[in-house]
């Protein structure tokens, strides 16, 4: 079966990606306002400041909300179902769609602690995903 | 006294259609054609009296070939709207300010797909975007396609305000009896009860098989002129009252999703207008999904945040005793899914009389098409 896809590196969002490689929830702070932002992008929607850093995220949050996929409704999706997504706040106070692992599909729900792992799909790949809080 | 510039200025005065199918045996060209001089012919016109057409930029014709196609020698007013299947409402937006302005006379909207039998959205091969753009922070978890972004959506207003999984169903039921009276609906004869509903499988948890829309080979295509042409053409006009867009980019790091771009669009509408949701007869809303109906529902203010599972539950969109019919040919989940299309025509034969679950002397309808991305108040 075919891999999710990967995600387009720009010179946007390489930070972040480089971020989960070394094992690091990255957030953009606004260098102006101080606003968090995330997905990564060239601008902050607070202030429309360009300038930016980077700040490692706890990795703390809660889920916001979830889907639970039971029909292979695209190809890569046929060896995966049933197929977990979870919306997680983070207590930095912003949301990540990611997956949520070591947990049953019957076991999600919303509100639930979870705190982030780092899944190195290849070389090239580490993406953050997140498991029940205190499960390690 | 209705705010808007737009109000009463345009007019949709012909509509025009193809048969709905699982797979139509022509090219989406053709389909589009077919649905275009349907309208043009249904609007008392000729194809050399179009000169402006406006597309979905999802629909894979080419404005030039279509032109060249109905012989017109100069096409001065065209273009192409994004947001996928919601563009729907904001091209007749577009089209009604165009010819109250000038720029055209004439103007077609239109949407031909193959929709089944070639490209499917539900399977992401339109909507996909590749690991890029935003995709890239989406598609690597097997977020790949629609139903479960709304799914996402849906999960939590059923967690805020105890919406259940029956009262997404009382609007797949409502809109299937709707169809069960429209023999050009897909599923004209195919009856729909709750316990159906509740019986079919999960297809993206909340969402069952049939809170889903369909897919369908077909096409949809609108005229719209001025009034004052409207007026001498043999059709009752539809008026467009009032129209708007809302693209939200940023709603703040943490927004509640419960909410939709209705709620942001509703009040300059509806002031546009010069009415209140109250006012309203019939309401075309873009069902691509069950909840979503009950989202808009709440965000267009047809009743308050919360209730719009009990509102659907209490029989309030189902034609004829409902307070508010909704999609009374069926919707996209039982008409036909032409991105709205579908729907702008059934609000139109409303306004002439001429709907099969036709609401007595109606007057006002509201066309929504994507939760508030577009939405219109056409009337007589
Ligand atoms: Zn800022």
């Amino acid at each position: 079966m075919p891999d999710f896809p990967t995600p387009l590196v720009t010179p946007d969002t390489a930070p972040f990606w480089k971020g989960c490689q070394a094992g690091q929830l990255l957030l953009q702070r606004c260098a102006a306002c101080g606003a968090l932002r995330y997905p990564p992008r060239p601008m902050c929607p607070q202030c429309t400041s360009k300038e930016t850093g980077w700040v490692p995220a706890s990795g703390r949050g809660t889920v916001y909300s979830y889907t639970v996929t039971h029909q292979a409704l695209h190809p890569s999706l046929a060896d995966k179902v049933p197929h977990l997504v979870i919306l997680v706040e983070l207590e930095e106070g912003v949301r990540i769609t990611s997956n949520i692992v070591d947990c049953p599909p019957d076991q999600v729900r919303i509100g639930m602690p979870v705190e982030v792992v780092f899944h190195q799909v290849n070389p090239e790949l580490t993406l953050p995903k997140f498991r029940p809080a205190g499960t390690a | 006294m209705a705010q808007n510039g737009l109000y009463k200025r345009a007019a949709i005065v012909g509509i025009g259609e193809t048969e709905y199918s699982r797979d139509s045996g022509r090219s989406e060209l053709t389909l589009a054609l077919d649905a275009i001089t349907a309208a043009v012919r249904d609007a008392g016109l000729a194809p050399k009296d179009i000169d402006g057409l406006l597309k979905f930029q999802v629909d894979a014709n080419s404005e030039g070939e279509i032109a060249g196609c109905l012989g017109m020698d100069h096409l001065r007013f065209y273009g192409e709207l994004g947001g996928a299947g919601t563009a729907g409402c904001g091209l007749v937006a577009h089209a009604a300010a165009a010819v109250a302005t000038g720029l055209a006379n004439n103007v077609v909207v239109y949407r031909a797909m193959n929709g089944r039998s070639g490209r499917r959205y539900g399977r992401g091969e339109v909507t996909m975007r590749g690991g890029s753009g935003l995709g890239a922070f989406t598609e690597p978890y097997g977020q790949l396609v629609p139903q479960q972004g709304l799914a996402m959506l849906a999960r939590r207003h059923m967690h805020q305000y105890g919406t259940t999984s029956r009262q997404f169903g009382a609007v797949s039921v409502a809109l299937r009896a709707h169809a069960n009276l429209n023999p050009k609906a897909t599923f004209y004869t195919t009856p729909l009860t709750l316990e159906d509903h509740q019986n079919s499988r999960y297809v993206v948890e909340p969402f069952r098989l049939f809170d889903c829309c369909l897919e369908t080979d077909g096409a949809c295509a609108v005229v719209v002129t001025t009034a004052e042409r409207a007026r001498d053409l043999p059709n009752t006009p539809a008026f467009v009252l009032s129209a708007g867009q809302c693209l939200p980019g940023y709603r703040g790091p943490l927004p509640d999703v419960t909410y939709a771009n209705a709620r942001t669009l509703a009040p300059g509408l509806f002031a546009g207008a010069g009415v209140t949701p109250q006012d309203i007869n019939v309401a075309q809303i873009y069902d691509h999904f069950s909840a979503m109906v009950i989202f808009a529902l709440e965000d267009y203010g047809f009743c308050k945040k919360g209730e719009g599972g009990p509102f659907v539950e209490e029989g309030n969109i189902q034609w004829p005793n409902g307070r508010l019919p909704v999609n009374t040919a069926g919707g996209h989940l039982s008409e036909a899914y032409l991105h709205v299309m579908n729907h702008m025509n059934e609000a139109v034969r409303q306004l002439r009389g001429a709907s099969t679950a036709q609401v007595q002397d109606a007057e006002l309808v509201l066309v929504d098409s994507g939760i508030g991305a577009g939405a219109l108040i056409l009337g007589r």
